[in-house]
């Protein structure tokens, strides 16, 4: 059934602007579309700028990463901490991050660190919420009877704590990656100079649709594939922790 | 060995500023000599498990104190006493054997004795069978037999098991009665059990410790003076039954406060 919905949908887009019923400098046919994915393929103009959003990614998501996991874990070992935390974390999480960018603008430039700050920003909140969550939650009755037995610190870690806030911090990190890559992408669209949506906009601005909506499927198929691979790797998790 | 001492042991909770401040237990003393199955019976709240946290060492009274063979307990005491508790303290990600090993390395046993101490164990609760399960694959009576054999593993001369069945139905609770009054028949541990079940609590133990509402005291100790292993036999006794007609009658008007008051656990 949605399968049939989308192969009606492409099905009336490429008749339509086929047709001339709709603005093919708005709407391009689907076949211009398949020619200049092709292109960009085969050119190998597409790599230096899908390689500048992956690696902007990857480096805010390592930065954010690295911060919400530590500053999580530290605020879940108090209770204290997390009272106080958790809803001013979570209040700010819901605080439009796209706002920051101007300022990052000024502080980085329009190259990509300006980019990889508003990823790790986007980031940060869902990792840092999961790994609070995670960690904050663990059932008091399996810590008290890991305690009974003399469990040292570090043997509470791995052995209790570790593997029941898993499955919650995975499920935080893939959030934060499709963020990240989403801020990214975002990012790039207002003020660059590379990276997939840069040329998204450049393609628009240039009257050239059929580009600009090829270098969108690239970046529609890298979202599916972060998140299929995460998906993936959560699924994982759980089942060998449950 | 393994004779407890409680001695005017009083456990509060919250802030002496904080108006919810309770007082679970009060003045408690009570001598559980080397050996015996003691039962510890009351209403909700009347700081049962608290005394067993305080015997373990997970938690200070507020005042009194508690000694095992003479010594003063400081903090936990992993070599000498082993917890069950109820449903779902086992890790549910590790297998029965593998949770049985985990408690061994907690206790510091060496990796090559851990092993065989483990299998003693699991053999000694039936689950051979069951030893690569995990939690979720077994029944709600399998899974105290587990952590009975975690417990038993550690080898300690005293067990506080903190209403090990309480989430099984009566039937099951009462077989694992009798498996365990089996078991330990041969292991002369010093065991508290604390239990909401009034045959449960005759079934099992030399002595009932019947507590009073909050804040808990003791109001008696009831001897319950039958050889273990006990068996089907004894379950359906008329003794069995005079000493738990006898147990109510002591609860009855402690609970109904309880209810009123509405105090909770």
């Amino acid at each position: 059934m949605q399968v049939a919905c989308i192969v009606a949908f492409f099905a009336a887009w490429q008749v339509g602007s086929s047709t001339g019923y709709l603005d093919p400098l708005i709407v391009p046919p689907l076949s211009a579309i398949a020619v200049a994915l092709t292109a960009l393929l085969g050119g190998g103009a597409l790599w230096p700028d899908a390689g500048v959003t992956l690696f902007e990614l990857a480096i805010a998501f390592a930065l954010a990463a690295g911060a919400g996991l530590t500053a999580g874990f530290i605020i879940s070992r108090s209770a204290l901490a997390v009272r106080v935390f958790d809803p001013l974390l979570a209040g700010l999480y819901a605080i439009p991050t796209i706002l920051l960018f101007p300022s990052y603008l000024l502080f980085f430039g329009i190259g990509p660190p300006s980019k990889i700050a508003l990823g790790a920003t986007m980031a940060f909140f869902p990792i840092v919420l999961a790994t609070i969550a995670g960690f904050a939650h663990v059932a008091p009755l399996r810590l008290r009877a890991a305690r009974s037995m003399g469990a040292s610190a570090p043997q509470l870690f791995w052995y209790v704590l570790l593997p029941e806030a898993f499955p919650v911090v995975l499920a935080g990190l893939r959030m934060g990656l499709i963020l990240g890559f989403l801020a990214v992408l975002g990012g790039e669209t207002l003020t660059s100079n590379a990276g997939l949506g840069h040329q998204i906009v450049t393609a628009a601005e240039s009257l050239d649709p059929p580009k600009m909506f090829a270098y969108i499927v690239v970046a529609v198929v890298l979202a599916v594939a972060l998140n299929g691979l995460t998906s993936y790797a959560e699924q994982r998790a759980r089942t060998s922790a449950a | 060995m393994g004779g407890i001492s409680v001695r005017g042991v009083t456990q509060t909770f919250g802030a002496s500023d904080d108006a919810r401040r309770v007082t679970a237990l009060e003045d408690t003393t009570l001598e559980i000599p080397s050996g015996e199955l003691m039962c510890l019976i009351g209403p909700s709240g009347c700081g049962k498990s608290s005394l067993l946290d305080i015997i373990a060492g997970l938690a200070k009274p507020a005042a009194g104190s508690v000694t095992i063979d003479g010594e003063p307990v400081r903090g936990p005491l992993p070599k000498r006493v082993s917890f069950v508790f109820q449903e779902n303290a086992l890790f549910p990600w590790l297998t029965v054997e593998e949770n049985v090993l985990a408690a061994l390395a907690f206790q510091g046993v060496p990796k090559a004795e851990r092993r065989a101490r483990a299998d003693e164990a699991i053999a000694a609760v039936g689950l051979d069978a069951f030893r690569a399960h995990h939690p979720r694959q077994l029944s709600g009576g399998m899974k105290q037999r587990a952590q009975l054999a975690r417990a038993l593993s550690l080898q300690t001369e005293i067990l506080l098991m903190d209403e090990p069945f309480a989430a099984l139905d009566e039937q099951t609770r009462l077989l694992l009665g009798e498996d365990l009054s089996v078991l330990l028949a041969r292991t002369h541990k010093t065991i508290v059990f604390v239990t909401h079940s009034l045959v449960e609590a005759v079934f099992l133990a030399d002595r009932v410790a019947v507590f009073t509402a909050r804040p808990g005291r003791i109001k008696t100790v009831l001897n319950v003076d039958e050889p273990h292993p006990r068996t089907r036999s004894f379950m359906t006794s008329a003794k069995l039954a005079g000493l738990r007609n006898e147990l109510y009658d002591l609860l009855h008007d402690e609970v109904r406060k309880t209810m009123e008051t509405g105090a909770v656990a």
